[in-house]
């Protein structure tokens, strides 16, 4: 057990040496924000002419007009990040039109894009984008490695946040044996709690540090969540005798409850924190060749801080140890004298506070949304699965696998409109030949 | 040779002294071997090197064993010693790492273990396995075989199969009459006790009209007034001419009832012979005595697997 | 407040063709869960493949509409024996992960972009239903006084009606058979009924096959209905809500789906109509509190609660008798 954790603790810390080789290189773009006003926001940029970092080189002084219903409703001239942001009255559907006699000379626009682009402006603010590709199909040959670099930079992503819920729900059904389909909903508890508190925080006049601070309460109520969740709901119904099947229907209803709640209050559009939002323009930084934007880089570490703090505390600490020798084996634990219920407790508290962080990692990535959890539970699901039920290292593998595959499968054949099925078919076929997971022990019959 | 005695000696008095036939039988295993693994004069079962393991722990080790027709044959041994283990590889609910065995010549091997039922040998298990929101009644139906009405395709229609099924309850009431549950019949088998639980689970494997009983632990948790019973139903078993092989714990039951003991240590078969020779056997005082796990076989493994876990929780309480 | 309209509002539901699909598919569940123990949780994908079957047959490949009604029964047979023959040897729970992954597998695929000339993509498919329509023999729709339903719904409801029916006299001829009794049992404890000489597999394949067929009638009414086959109809909503509808009749009875059923559709309807006239302009709740929005989805919250609590408090369901049912084992 021990020297299975050490290997997986290497390969982390090991990626995490691989990552921070070579110094971060900041990219140039330090800019004032976006008005607040609803507006279009056309980035021009030349794919086919880049820097020496490897950024696409600005094209300025292009004139683009924006009309709707055939009127005209504005217009605007790229600065010389390339950027214009032209501001329009109401939400709905424009056409950007190109002045294509205001491009540089040598630029041209690519065979397949036209001189007009149509952009439906679903939210209020200045993040409605619309997107003219420059200079792109002259590398659509070679573009399988750059592409490749950029999912991997997504799925490596995807796979730490998916990584931490995994843990969540690994502690929690290692100690408990129950399959809970509530835990999607308790990654969406994170991200609306850090969404509410970074309103509170940046209407306080905490705005440069609300996201981080919100981030800290949401995990702390989502903490808070699993211990009360426990206190209320689970520890009583185990006491009862409760079945395990009983148990995971009554978590379906926990979920479709909470997440209506969600619903109820926060509605069924997507919302932005205030920072870090993956709709900002930020700076870049490099890590052998892939380039992360600051929140990704963030996320990144947090994550593996995290998995790694949790992963030592498992090895080392007694409640620790305890955690993992009830999920081993219950009654065995119970009659050397560890308080399982206390355990349990414990596994619910810690399992609460990661998903939750997970939640508001993955509300960073993406945007905030009441269905977030309920999206992504299968593949949470397909994960722990793999690495095999119930066990901490492999829920971590499981994940980085998974994480990677769901990001990485378009580039092999999986239709990019439904790359969940990567996960789901991984999860279904593991299932099949090894139930037990990759890394989970078989279990005995009879 | 005492033994051997004994045999022919009851042979020739069995009409009177029913008390000492019990002990060992009419079961024509006058003058067997009682070397472990000894050839039987009518076999039902021929099992030969049957080997399983759970890890690097190995649970069954069996060169050759066979089981006599008509007898009552005793499987004892102490805890751990693979009994159960064995009772699961012969009934087709587990699959060991290597061996044949056969049923009236019949081979088992990779048979499922609904078919090793077919052909004529029902099991109990140690842990009653009674289908608790099903009633008695049901519970003994469900144990008929060749029943018309359990195929999809005719049990919409009740006229194809009603006939059979009165017949089946008839036969089900007649040994719920015999086991002394005709009261309970109608009751839940979930309210049942545990003794009583015992006698409806033999009941119920009767209706199958085994060839060979395998009776797991049939004493295990019964009170002493329903044991009685349980003996006798146990022996009466024989007298129809059906086999009983049976794992047991109560040596009493053991001298009780067969007319054959076989010894398991080890996984290893270490004995075998009669109820008195071989409780006198120095190998089977030794292997009794030289089990100190007072543990099963699971938790054995169990703690083999955790060990290192436990270990260090210990550890860190020293501290 | 309207109570009258509330009313209307939850028995044209209770009795319309919501009512139908979901009692079907819950008859299935029944069949699944209730008599076998099996914890299918993508009955979601038996519905759509019930659905599509007939779809994808007539419009894809121009098969006749008798055609396409036979491969909209052999579609879930197909899906039962692909998923079952190598998952019913597995745990309980195992067979649910597989299941429900398996049916938001047919979803994805379904309504791809990629498979769109097959399927339909996200805006499904249609133009199939017209022997259906045209088969209608009532002139005029019905009315009865607090509900009415039109020419084209009461011919939907008919046949609806009548297929339920069929399938609960089904159920209940085969449960009360010895081949029900094998499927109890094994609910109970597989291991008796193996060493009894019953061929566990067989019977799990058999319910497996069959309540998959039923939930698959379901999705060919609904498709038959609609006149057309949407990907989103067919998420894992619903077969939670199945599951509720089963849950609130009580699971192992006969008529516990259909009456679990009519009445999740009622209470949601009638749940649905109540707060959205308390809610928004003219209703008593003020909007501070709750908007017309928010009132549109408190029925959902409600049914969540409900769920658990029935789970807890009443597992056997509205109806059913705690002794029977077996939910609350391993």
């Amino acid at each position: 057990m021990r020297k299975r954790l050490y290997r997986v603790l290497v390969a982390l810390i090991g990626a995490l040496m691989v990552l921070l080789v070579g110094s971060p290189v900041a990219a140039q773009a330090t800019e004032t924000p976006p008005p607040d006003a609803t507006a279009i926001q056309v980035t021009l940029q030349d794919e086919a002419n880049k820097d020496a970092q490897g950024n696409p080189k600005p094209i300025p002084g292009v004139t683009l007009e924006v009309s709707k219903d055939g009127k005209k409703a504005g217009e605007g001239v790229t600065d010389d990040k390339g950027v214009a942001t032209i501001v329009v009255e109401e939400l709905g559907k424009y056409t950007v039109t190109l002045d294509e006699k205001t491009l540089p000379e040598g630029t041209v626009l690519d065979e397949d894009t036209k001189d007009k682009v149509t952009v439906t402006v679903r939210f209020q603010g200045p993040n409605n984008r619309a997107i003219f590709p420059i200079g792109v199909t002259a590398g659509e040959q070679s573009s399988f490695v750059k592409d490749f670099a950029q999912n991997l930079r997504a799925g490596i992503v995807f796979a730490l946040v998916l990584c931490l819920a995994g843990l969540g729900f690994s502690l929690i059904f290692g100690t408990t044996g129950l399959s809970n389909f509530a835990h999607g909903e308790m990654l969406t508890f994170g991200a609306v709690m850090a969404l509410s508190f970074d309103q509170i925080f940046k209407t306080g006049g905490l705005a440069s540090v609300s996201v981080i601070l919100a981030g800290i309460v949401a995990v702390v109520l989502g903490g808070l969540g699993g211990y009360v969740q426990d206190k209320v709901l689970w520890g009583p119904l185990r006491r009862r005798g409760t079945g395990l099947i009983a148990m995971m229907i009554i978590s379906i209803g926990l979920a479709i409850f909470l997440r209506y709640l969600f619903q109820y209050f926060y509605g069924s559009s997507t919302h932005s924190l205030s920072q870090y939002n993956g709709q900002q323009r930020e700076q870049h930084w490099y890590y052998l060749g892939l380039s992360l934007a600051d929140r990704e880089a963030i996320i990144v570490a947090i994550a593996i801080v995290t998995i790694t703090a949790v992963c030592v505390w498992m090895a080392k600490s007694r409640m620790g140890k305890a955690m993992r020798a009830v999920s081993d084996n219950p009654a065995l634990a119970a009659s050397s004298g560890l308080r399982v219920d206390g355990v349990i407790t414990n596994a619910w508290v810690i399992g609460g506070a990661l998903t939750a962080l997970s939640g508001v990692l993955y509300a960073m990535q993406l945007q905030v949304n009441s269905f977030m959890g309920m999206r992504i539970l299968l593949v949470i699901l397909a994960a722990v699965t793999l690495g095999g039920l119930g066990t901490i290292w492999g829920a971590l593998v499981g994940s980085m696998v998974i994480g990677l595959v769901y990001e990485l499968g378009p580039l092999f054949g999986v239709p990019t409109s439904i790359k969940e099925i990567g996960p789901l078919l991984i999860m279904i076929v593991i299932l099949l030949v090894r139930p037990q997971g990759i890394l989970g022990r078989k279990e005995r019959l009879g | 040779m005492d033994a051997d005695m004994t045999d022919q000696t009851n042979a020739e008095n069995n009409a009177e002294k029913n008390a000492d036939m019990s002990k060992t039988g009419p079961a024509g295993l006058v003058g067997v071997s009682t070397e472990p693994g000894s050839k039987k004069p009518d076999p039902i079962v021929v099992a030969d090197n049957i080997t399983r393991t759970f890890g690097g722990l190995t649970a069954v080790d069996v060169d050759h064993v066979e089981i006599q027709r008509g007898a009552i044959t005793a499987l004892i041994g102490p805890n751990g010693a693979g009994k159960t283990t064995f009772f699961n590889l012969l009934t087709g609910f587990d699959q060991p790492n290597s061996g044949s065995w056969s049923l009236e010549g019949k081979s088992l091997k990779g048979v499922a273990p609904y078919k090793v039922a077919r052909l004529g040998m029902v099991r109990t298990f140690q842990l009653t396995k009674v289908l608790a929101k099903l009633t008695v009644i049901e519970n003994m139906r469900l144990g008929a075989t060749g029943q018309k009405g359990e195929r999809f395709w005719t049990a919409p229609f009740k006229f194809l199969w009603g006939n059979q099924e009165d017949e089946v309850t008839k036969k089900a009431d007649e040994l719920l009459a015999r086991f002394l549950l005709d009261k309970k019949r109608e009751d839940f088998a979930g309210s049942l006790s545990g003794g009583q639980r015992k006698l409806l689970e033999m009941a119920r494997a009767l209706m199958v009209d085994p060839e060979l009983v395998m009776l797991d632990e049939p004493m295990a948790g019964v009170n002493p007034a329903l044991k009685q019973s349980l003996l006798g139903h146990v022996k009466s078993l024989r007298d129809e001419g059906r086999t009983v092989l049976f794992v047991e714990h109560d040596m009493d039951m053991v001298r009780d009832i067969s007319d054959w003991v076989i010894v398991m240590a080890q996984g290893k078969i270490v004995a075998e012979g009669t109820p008195d020779s071989v409780m006198a056997d120095q190998r089977v005082i030794d292997a009794y005595l030289g089990a100190h796990h007072d543990t099963d076989l699971s938790e054995l493994d169990e703690e083999a697997l955790e060990a290192e876990v436990v270990a260090e929780i210990e550890e860190e309480e020293a501290k | 407040m309207d109570i009258l309209d509330i009313l209307r509002a939850a028995l044209q539901q209770a009795l319309g063709p919501q009512a139908i699909v979901f009692a079907l598919a819950a008859i299935g569940l029944n069949i699944h869960f209730g008599y076998t123990g099996l914890l299918n949780f993508g009955q979601a994908g038996f519905v759509a493949v019930g659905a599509y079957g007939l779809a994808v047959s007539v419009v894809t490949f121009g098969a006749p509409f008798w055609l396409g009604i036979v491969m909209s029964l052999v579609a879930p047979l197909v899906l039962a024996v692909i998923l079952g023959v190598p998952t019913l040897r597995l745990r309980a729970d195992y067979l649910a992960i597989v299941t429900i992954a398996a049916a938001e597998v047919l979803r994805f695929v379904f309504g791809s972009v990629e498979m769109k000339e097959t399927f339909g993509g996200s805006n499904g498919l249609n133009g199939y239903a017209r022997p259906f329509q045209q088969a209608n023999p009532y002139s005029s729709g019905i009315d009865l006084g607090i509900i009415s339903f039109g020419r084209n719904d009461l011919w939907s409801l008919t046949v609806g009606w009548i297929l339920v029916a069929l399938c609960c006299l089904l159920v209940w001829a085969l449960m009360r058979s010895p081949w029900g009794r094998v499927l109890r049992s094994i609910r109970e404890d597989e291991d008796a009924v193996r060493s009894l000489g019953k061929n566990v597999f067989a019977y799990k394949m058999q319910a497996l096959a069959l309540g998959g067929v039923i939930g698959g009638l379901g999705g060919m009414f609904l498709a038959l209905k609609q006149a057309s086959v949407v990907p989103s109809d067919y998420s894992t909503l619903m077969t939670f809500y199945a599951f509720a509808a089963l849950l609130l009749g009580g699971a192992a009875r006969v008529l516990g789906p259909v009456v679990g059923s009519v009445l999740f559709w009622f209470l949601i309807a009638g749940l649905g109509s109540f707060f959205s006239q308390s809610a928004g302009k003219g209703g008593w709740i003020p909007t501070v509190i709750m908007t017309d929005t928010q009132a549109s989805v408190i029925r959902y919250i409600v049914l969540g609660l409900a769920i658990m609590l029935l789970m807890i408090f009443r597992p056997q369901g509205i109806f059913g008798d705690r002794r029977e049912i077996a939910i609350d084992g391993r």
